[in-house]
């Protein structure tokens, strides 16, 4: 077991891979999994700073009007002439920069994050079960889904927002300093405490915004209960409880929102404040100067233009700096489910193919624990020979699931090894393992699809016909005669619109198209009435003659049609052989039959 | 969903302009209060927007111009200026600072409420209601709908203080020079005209964008669920496949969605940037004919400035309209939802075992009829089986009897009294349920057992005891306080079972309805349930039990057994009875004992064959 398993065992397993990792280096690691992003990175950079360029037009319009166009009496119309007609047209031109820009951002950070959750979404499915099964699945959707928005929302507006606020206070002050440096300085004296008192509020704002996502959190969990176990809360009357418990969430919901709310309501006008000051302090300190003969009375009114310019990235600071904030943890989040090695995996181009024919199962000292739990399987031997039909009895946690799963190689043992038809498990390519092993485990998910299309999932080339053929095959052409819609009955979300015996009936019957070489059950048949499931067990003793097929099961029908059982108790393989022989021997199986024929 | 959608308005016409603003109507009419609020502080940052630039502007000529003509400077001329600044400075930050607190305090507030209403409307539904529903349709109304319902509330203050801004601004800039004006008549109309242009164009787009990430978002669930699937059958290159298709959807729309905003919103920031410089001209001619002064001149430009980014905000708002429509309309539909399951006031008075009595029972999904005429009952304190091929109908009868659903025709009767006209707390109170698929709750062992039910533990371990779930529980890290995770995400499905049926028996049912609820218990462990439930029934202080089931031990446990056959009681009597009277009976519970038979009479002949 590497260590990616044992991560995987709290619910936050993908998580905290990287969670001590430093902002510069989470964004060096995401931008070089993704070149997309660099490929004309510094065009539009430029672009945004000549956009940028832009906003001090306008300033420096109304200084050259009121210095050059009227000052000595009468205006001199035909210079504000040419000023204006120069000023419109950088106007027009830094827009279309803007224009230019935009569109290349939207094109390459698009496609750069598309390729990233695809990416991701393959990496998911490569994981192992046990990975999987240790996360929320709504954590892992956010994987692909939310926490890519997040970046391509800095990407498009927060990150993007810096870059063009940046750009406006380099200019402004550079226009400044040329204007005025004494003014210049008086300005930044007013803004840079203001920055630094930012910092600090966006650091109570993030734990804010944090604090509302959880009780987001806890407020979906609350109505989803109310929704997926409406059947249940009716049936214990159990309404008032779960009103309280919505109510609750909601309120706290609310209550954290409406705080966050209040910090950031008290960023905005501290910026006014400030530029109020700034503003002040420059006619004051302007007017001194001008007096002196140090400036002149455009670039004065110049500075009160540059001094607004200052204001709008003070404002947007603490939500872009969120912003980073939130992209960064999405990234490390993405990033972290990439990092995680796929602990069972795919030999690929060097393993080797199975060739076709009935399969022989070889276990050789396999054990096998959870991570951090006790060890299931104790050094289980066993041989299951080629188009031998076997069945695995056993209690509940006597470790026969556990044989199923090291069998399909869904998980790897401990220590031993598994061999089929003599080559190890782990040396054979995946796509000839799912191609030849096929598992069909008790709760058969279903996809919100047309029946026909659910069953052909593990072989989608299979016509209308073959699978009509499947079906008929398992002896189930009645119940798809009872199908008010046939082979085109929608199946509903996960399958729902179907009892659970009908769903494990579709799944079987997607297992048997699929055509595998070994056949392996998992209690698949647990919730069909047992006409139906002696019938397909007949149907499919018929049919697999000549492969190899393992049950698990409780019922013990299925025991008594086998040619051997395997008998597991307490992670041990104790006792072995035809039904016959075993039920009138004392012993483990003589008394779990004795229980099941009651 | 995607079904509604395509019945959504996309764009801002005025049919949907007025219906948002009946949307608006109903927030404004639910917290007058705080719009008000709201709103006045909007106004007061829209009149202290329009005052700075008065300020700035006299300042300029009155004080800064002069003092440059005339080389000199009053510290009393000085002072004023500043001070001027600085007051109209701390009323516009009372006004910013208002306007964002009370619009987001009045957007929480009408969330909040109707989250509460739709979740209060959800439980009060029956559950033949939730059937239809798909339960991601029902989150989504909960929480994406409400949100985008109120979403126009946030910028709505600042859009009623823009168009006082506009209004004052307009008589201001009047009062300095009509010619100037002109110039603020065409470049204010056109910034308007613009912003709607950007919302016509950008909302169809953004709406095909959301759904594409509604879209991405349920591939990846169902595909992540189906997991096991996906990797037992090898298909992770057809599933990523999938997914990119709609991940590949969802990029262009962004793009489309990025090309209208990098166009518009550039343009969106140059008009007013030419409107100055229009102003400078138009301004600078003024002059020369002594109409305006420079201190005036400066003003009309700093209004423009400082206007064209709240103009931006009616943009927000008509951008938010369309989707806040399809919200509130979707909202709507569930708050309006009429198929309420009526009850009557009658109570089942007593406390033993309840009779029953299902009579000429109906009913069916879409096109296929499930229970065709379906009678039977049971005498207080008697158990019940009911055995029936996959898929006959059975699991519907108990929905019926607890009364989940109404049957279409036919009647169910408890101590014969019509389940429709007992009251609402009822059948809850007296009968239990224990479906085939238990649901948990995230919550604790307790919780998950009393649900709200006032308890002590000594009656929750005696729960836990008959239902064989004592053990287990004895060794969960914390008992009975241990969380059992999202759907009892922690247990395995046999003791998700057992909690499910520790949940029936702590409330002393008078009426016990199992629907294969053992399937995935060990045969032994359910024998042990079976004893125990016996065991309860002797001592008298048992229920009226209906029991689904296909083993013989569970049916050997029940008084009388009822065969559903192809939606109607194909035989009823002791399992000893059917046996003999009811072929079909006889085929299904002894199916197993006949495979076995039919295998020992094979192995036999070939034997046979072999030896000779």
């Amino acid at each position: 077991m590497t260590t990616a398993v044992e991560k995987a065992a709290p619910a936050t397993g993908l998580d905290d891979t990287a969670e001590t990792e430093g902002a510069l280096r989470t964004l060096r690691r995401g931008m070089a999994l993704s070149p997309e992003f660099r490929a004309g990175l510094a065009v539009t950079v430029l672009l945004a700073l000549l956009a940028t360029a832009g906003r001090v037009v306008v300033p420096v319009a109304v200084q050259q009007t009121i210095d050059r166009g009227l000052s000595g009496g009468e205006p001199d119309l035909g210079f504000v002439r040419l000023m204006v007609l120069v000023c419109a047209v950088a106007v027009l031109l830094t827009a279309a920069c803007a224009y230019a820009m935009n569109v290349r951002l939207y094109r390459t950070s698009e496609s750069g994050l598309t390729s990233l959750r695809v990416r991701a979404f393959r990496h998911v499915h490569d994981l192992s079960m046990l990975t999987q099964s240790g996360e929320r699945r709504g954590a892992l959707v956010s994987r692909v889904t939310g926490d890519v928005d997040q970046i391509s929302n800095f990407m498009q507006y927060g990150g993007l927002m810096m870059i063009m606020s940046a750009g406006q206070l380099v200019i402004a002050t550079i226009l400044m300093a040329v204007y005025s440096w004494p003014l210049a300085l008086l300005v930044w004296a007013a803004f840079v405490p203001l920055a630094f008192a930012l910092r600090r509020f966006q650091r109570l704002i993030s734990a804010a915004y944090t604090r509302v996502r959880e009780r987001m959190g806890d407020l979906l969990a609350a109505v989803s209960e109310s929704v997926v176990g409406a059947a249940v809360i009716r049936a214990y009357g159990a309404q008032e409880r779960t009103s309280r418990r919505v109510d609750a969430a909601v309120d706290g919901h609310r209550a954290a929102q409406t705080r966050a709310q209040a910090m950031v309501a008290l960023t905005f006008p501290t910026s006014e404040l400030v530029a109020a000051a700034a503003t002040a302090g420059v006619v004051v300190a302007g007017t001194l100067l001008g007096v002196g003969g140090h400036l002149s009375a455009g670039k004065l009114v110049a500075f009160l233009f540059l001094v607004t310019l200052f204001v709008s990235p003070m404002q947007t600071a603490t939500e872009v700096l969120n912003d980073a904030q939130n992209a960064i943890a999405g990234w490390r989040r993405v990033l972290g489910v990439l990092d995680t090695a796929p602990d069972v995996a795919d030999p690929g181009e060097a393993g080797t193919s199975l060739a076709r024919g009935p399969i022989e199962v070889r276990f050789e000292g396999v054990s096998f624990a959870y991570p951090g739990g006790p060890t299931v399987l104790h050094d289980v031997d066993a041989v299951i020979a080629p188009r031998s039909r076997i069945a695995v009895v056993g209690e509940t946690g006597s470790g026969k699931t556990t044989f199923a799963k090291l069998l399909t190689r869904l998980m790897d043992p401990a220590s031993g090894r598994v061999l089929v038809d003599g080559v190890p498990l782990d040396r054979v390519r995946f796509s000839s393992l799912r191609e030849r092993i096929v598992m069909v485990p008790q709760d058969g998910f279903l996809f919100d699809a047309p029946l026909a299309d659910n069953i052909r999932f593990g072989r989608p080339g299979a016509s209308d016909e073959d699978v009509r053929r499947a079906l008929t095959d398992l002896g189930l052409a009645d119940w798809l005669d009872g199908l008010p819609r046939g082979l085109d009955t929608p199946v509903g979300q996960r399958g729902e619109s179907l009892s659970a015996g009908e769903r494990q009936l579709v799944a079987l019957a997607r297992a048997y198209l699929a055509d595998p070489d070994l056949l392996v059950l998992d209690e698949a048949t647990s919730a069909v009435d047992p006409a139906t499931e002696t019938r397909i067990q007949r149907a499919l003793d018929n049919l697999t003659r000549g492969r190899t097929a393992i049950s698990i099961a409780h019922r013990l029908s299925t025991a008594e049609s086998a040619d051997e059982v395997i008998v597991f108790d307490a992670g041990r393989i104790v006792q072995r052989g035809p039904h016959t022989a075993l039920a009138g021997t004392p012993g483990a199986y003589a008394d779990l039959y004795a229980s099941w024929s009651r | 969903m995607p079904s509604t959608d395509t019945t959504a308005p996309r764009r801002v016409n005025p049919r949907v302009l007025r219906e948002g603003l009946g949307v608006m109507a109903v927030a404004v009419r639910a917290e007058p209060r705080v719009f008000a609020l709201a709103v006045g502080a909007s106004a007061l940052y829209a009149a202290t927007t329009v005052g700075t630039a008065q300020v700035l502007g006299r300042v300029t000529g009155r004080v800064v111009l002069p003092a440059f003509a005339e080389g000199r400077a009053t510290a009393g001329a000085l002072t004023a200026a500043a001070l001027a600044i600085v007051a109209v400075a701390f009323f516009k930050a009372i006004g910013v600072a208002g306007r964002r607190f009370y619009a987001g305090l009045m957007q929480y507030r009408m969330q909040a409420a109707y989250r509460r209403a739709v979740t209060r409307r959800y439980l009060e539904l029956p559950a033949a209601w939730h059937q239809r529903h798909p339960a991601g349709q029902l989150l989504s109304n909960a929480n994406a709908d409400v949100e985008a319902a109120w979403a126009p509330l946030a910028p709505l203050p600042m859009a009623v203080g823009v168009l006082v801004m506009l209004v004052i601004a307009a008589v201001a800039i009047v009062l300095v020079d009509p010619v100037v004006a002109i110039v603020a008549f065409c470049v204010f109309p056109a910034v308007a005209l613009l912003n709607l242009l950007y919302q016509r164009r950008l909302a169809p787009a953004a709406t095909r964008a959301q759904r594409l990430r509604g879209e991405v978002s349920e591939v990846a669930h169902e595909s992540f669920e189906g997991g096991l699937v996906v990797k037992t059958l090898g298909r992770e290159a057809a599933e990523t496949e999938r997914f990119a298709r709609s991940a590949r959807e969802l990029r262009d729309a962004n793009i489309a969605v990025g090309r209208v905003r990098g166009l518009l919103d550039p343009m969106l920031e140059a008009l007013p940037n030419l409107g100055v410089l229009a102003v400078l001209l138009v301004g600078s001619a003024r002059l020369e004919s002594h109409a305006m002064s420079a201190g005036d001149l400066v003003s009309v430009a700093y209004l423009f400035t400082l206007l064209s980014w709240p103009i931006r905000a009616l943009g927000w708002v008509l951008a938010d309209v369309p989707r806040s429509v399809v919200g509130w309309r979707r909202v709507r539909a569930v708050l309006d939802e009429r198929a309420a399951m009526p009850h009557g006031a009658a109570g089942l008075p007593g406390d033993g075992p309840l009779a029953l009595e299902v009579r000429d029972v109906r009913f069916g999904y879409g096109d296929g009829e499930v229970l065709r005429g379906v009678s039977f009952d049971a005498a207080p304190g008697r158990t019940v089986a009911v055995v029936g091929t996959t898929g006959s109908g059975k699991s519907t009868l108990t929905s019926l009897v607890v009364r989940l659903v109404d049957p279409e025709a036919g009647t169910v009767l408890l101590d014969g009294a019509d389940v429709r006209q007992l009251g609402a707390d009822a059948v809850p109170a007296a009968a239990a349920l224990v479906p085939q698929q238990a649901f948990l709750f995230d919550d604790t062992v307790r919780g998950n057992v009393t649900l709200g039910l006032d308890v002590p533990d000594e009656r929750v371990w005696e729960a836990l005891r008959l239902a064989q779930a004592d053990g287990f529980t004895a060794g969960l890290p914390d008992g009975l306080d241990t969380r059992v995770g999202e759907r009892g995400a922690t247990l395995s499905g046999g003791q998700r079972q057992r909690l499910a049926l520790a949940r029936a028996l702590v409330r002393r049912p008078r009426l016990l309805v199992l629907d294969d609820a053992t399937s995935s218990v060990d045969p032994q462990v359910e024998a042990r349930i079976l004893a125990g439930l016996r065991g309860l029934a002797e001592d008298g202080a048992g229920a009226t039990v209906l029991v689904v089931a296909y083993r013989k031990a569970t049916i050997a446990l029940a008084d009388e057994v009822v065969f559903l056959e192809r939606g109607r009681v194909g035989a009823r009597g002791t399992h000893a009875d059917l046996l003999e009277r009811s072929p079909g009976y006889r085929d299904l519970v002894t199916a197993y004992e006949r495979a076995e038979a039919e295998r020992a009479a094979e192995r036999g002949a070939s034997g046979e064959e072999a030896v000779r």
